[in-house]
């Protein structure tokens, strides 16, 4: 069992955990996953470690509320415990000094920007975050990335914060300007992933994107996880989950985590309902 | 019991479910034998004085000795002669090739059927179990020595519980959240029930081995890390077989397209079949098409059988029922169960409509000369190509190596598959000082019972080695 030691609702929807798993802390590296397991009948269900802290032995998880086991996980408080937590997971972000990175982070892609902005910062980088989000109140961590970046910049759909846009306008403009950009990292929606690899495909910078597709074990096992980049079928568990963006075949990820959005739904559905009769019976 | 006799007396059959009420249920195909039934077939054993059966044993039981036993309804008794030599009978009696191991060298097979040595075997193990008389074998005193096991399959559970006996003091480190291996996520509950791999999984705790889940050696911690700080002595890597291999055809990342590993572990690990008690789901789908033809394909194909959408599965195998590597058993049950061979086609575009499969094309195949696996080569057809509707597709082309643990332990061979390489296969020891290594992660995919057989050898190998440090 591990462990929630602490709790934080950063936005709606959107928790931050710091979970008690102290072997797991010790070698956690930025980019990296683990999978969690909430009870005995749960999924196994993967989270980027968003951060990590050895001495205290503790990992800070984020999720966003919008399928069966996050919210179950949104219910979950300080001092509650996790059933399994297995990692660290995947392999690490290749971290060195570049020159000028820039990260760009989509929405809840944000989280998993944060760690791997802080450490080529500390490599030497000149760290360019590009944050975005529909709007300001859903911006994650905008203090906690202006400490790892040199620079942040913002971009919401509404306009309610920096530029009024995508994140991927914000590049294009640093690109147009003749802005040098040596190396990007692209975290968030596939779409936004896809965008901003098409976006440096022509200039040649490389880009490397995070997957997240479906994965049941996530050790290397079942194969679930197959993504084709370039002409070759590799795996997100094991030999991601970040790749060559501009080798990633994107529609085909896209279609696939489409499989199971029925049942993803008549999961919440059936869930939503013991949620709500918990409510009225006063037990949540 | 006279040798004529026992000529005489047929093998017993074994009592099973009905292939009607069978085929959408999940409760175990085979009864076993009754205590009767089991008498009788042992009486059949010739107790031969040189006996073969026993050199056809992986793990070399005292197959003679325990039948001989059991014939007298000394039933408990059999089943602790078993475990003298195989920690794992309940399992093995089920899952063993008999008719490629044992039962094929036995003498009475010459002639008639040979002696029905894996449902005696069953027998034994199942009656010891179910009358509560497990009881754990005399341990050697404390060596004081500790050794890590990767990975809760079989070989590592065998050399656990053989490492245990010797005095050892043991720990399994498995990365799933059950231990087990693929008697867990693998062999499905109709031909394993998993309370007998959980039974096992008691009786080494009961030895005093240590079993933690949710352990990714080669993530969270090396195989250096484990040999410095954590003390351990010695290493036995039996991480099994990893990534499945796929077609290499178009189509192949269609929705429906699954590989036999994730089909089987949805279900046996993660009970996608009780979806949404369950929380991981599996699509309903159809029409299945298994592609392959062994045990994996049989095992995934009787699975998608049983869900409660199927209407029909279809084995899709290039070679004929000759070269299929699938046991007998399997496919005579799968026949029985309802399941449509197709022999000598072979799978060359997985059709699909808006991103999910509708079908599969295929070629029909001949066979030509012996290839280097000794099988009858297929060879494609021109102009042979047709449609196979189907709304999903399960690959059951076997599997590659796990890759993690040779990633990150640079001193560890392994060959250009990714497979352990020993630097003495007779005690499974690697390159590594203090790491051994068996099971499918050294040899490619293969049998529990081969597993089984290399978790002994390196136990034995693992002993002399610690003992002498």
């Amino acid at each position: 069992m591990f462990e929630i030691i602490d709790k934080q609702r950063l936005a709606a929807g959107v928790f931050r955990y710091v979970v008690q798993a102290p072997e797991i802390a010790k070698k956690a590296k930025a980019g990296q996953f683990v999978i969690l397991r909430l009870n005995e009948h749960g999924e196994r269900f993967p989270i980027t470690i968003a951060d990590w802290d050895s001495g205290q032995g503790t990992l800070t998880l984020f999720v966003q509320a919008i399928g069966k086991t996050s919210i179950e996980m949104s219910l979950l408080h300080g001092g509650d415990s996790i059933l399994d937590l297995v990692g660290p997971l995947g392999l690490a972000t290749e971290i060195e000094n570049f020159g000028t990175v820039a990260l760009v982070g989509g929405g809840f892609g944000i989280a998993a920007i944060h760690p791997i902005a802080r450490e080529l910062t500390q490599a030497g980088n000149k760290t360019i975050s590009i944050m975005g989000s529909r709007n300001r109140d859903l911006l994650l961590m905008q203090d906690e990335m202006k400490k790892v970046s040199s620079e942040v910049r913002v971009a919401t759909d509404d306009g309610s914060l920096g530029t009024e846009g995508l994140v991927t306008d914000v590049l294009n403009d640093m690109i147009d300007k003749g802005e040098i950009i040596d190396r990007v990292i692209a975290i968030g929606p596939l779409v936004m992933m896809k965008a901003v690899s098409e976006l440096t495909r022509p200039l040649k910078i490389q880009t490397r994107v995070s997957l997240n597709p479906i994965m049941v074990d996530g050790t290397g096992m079942c194969g679930a996880c197959r993504v084709t980049v370039g002409s070759e079928m590799k795996f997100a568990c094991v030999d991601g989950p970040e790749f060559d963006g501009h080798r990633v075949d994107f529609d085909g990820l896209i279609n696939r985590l489409k499989t199971y959005r029925p049942e993803e739904k008549k999961s919440l559905d059936q869930f939503s309902q013991v949620v709500d009769d918990e409510c009225r019976l006063g037990n949540l | 019991m006279s040798a004529s006799k026992g000529k005489k007396i047929p093998r017993q059959p074994v009592p099973e479910q009905s292939a009607k009420a069978r085929s959408k249920s999940f409760d175990e195909v085979s009864y076993g034998y009754t205590p009767t039934m089991a008498m009788l077939e042992a009486t059949r054993c010739l107790q031969c004085k040189k006996p073969k059966c026993v050199m056809g044993c992986p793990v070399h039981v005292a197959i003679p000795e325990f039948i001989k036993l059991v014939a007298a309804g000394e039933f408990i008794a059999a089943a602790r002669k078993i475990k003298e030599t195989n920690s794992l009978p309940a399992v093995t009696g089920r899952v063993c090739p008999q008719e490629d191991q044992c039962e094929k060298y036995c003498v009475l097979g010459l002639k008639n059927e040979p002696v029905a040595i894996g449902q005696l075997e069953r027998f034994a193990a199942d009656y010891e179990r179910r009358e509560g008389k497990i009881e754990i074998p005399e341990l050697a005193p404390s060596t004081g020595k500790k050794i890590a096991i990767i990975g809760a399959g079989p070989a590592g559970l065998t050399a656990a519980g053989d490492l245990a006996k010797l005095g050892h003091e043991v720990v399994i480190f498995e990365a799933l959240h059950k231990a087990g291996g693929v008697l867990f996520y693998g062999i499905p509950q109709f031909r394993l029930p998993k309370e007998i791999v959980d039974a096992e999984l008691e009786y080494l705790k009961l030895m005093g081995v240590e079993i933690k889940v949710n352990y990714v050696i080669g993530k969270i911690k090396s195989l250096d890390e484990l040999m410095t700080d954590e003390g351990f002595d010695a290493v036995f890597v039996s991480t099994g077989s990893g990534l499945p291999y796929f077609l290499g055809i178009p189509g192949e990342n269609l929705n429906g397209v699954y590989s036999a590993n994730e089909f089987l572990t949805r279900v046996n690990l993660m009970h996608a079949w009780e979806f949404p008690v369950f929380d991981t789901p599996l699509h309903a789908h159809k029409t299945i098409a298994v592609i392959g033809g062994g045990n994996t394909a049989l095992d995934a194909a009787r699975t998608a059988l049983r869900l409660p959408s199927t209407e029909k599965v279809m084995i899709v195998y290039r070679r004929s029922p000759d070269e299929m590597s699938a046991r007998d058993e399997e496919i005579k049950h799968g026949k029985e169960e309802g399941l449509e061979f197709r022999y000598l086609e072979n799978p060359v575009r997985i059709l699909g409509a808006d991103g999910w499969v509708t079908g599969v094309e295929c070629q029909k195949m001949k066979l030509g000369e012996p290839d280097s696996s000794g099988r009858k080569k297929p060879i494609p057809i021109e102009g042979s190509e047709f449609e196979l509707e189907a709304d999903a597709v399960v690959i059951a082309l076997g599997s590659g190596t796990n890759p993690l643990i040779a990633q990150n332990t640079e001193d560890l061979k392994t060959d250009s598959r990714g497979r352990i390489k020993l630097s003495d296969a007779d005690i499974q020891k690697t390159s590594k000082k203090g790491v051994f290594a068996g099971g499918d992660i050294v040899t490619g995919a293969a049998t529990v019972i081969s597993a089984m057989g290399a978790g002994k050898k390196a136990a034995l190998g693992i002993h002399d080695y610690v003992m002498s440090q």
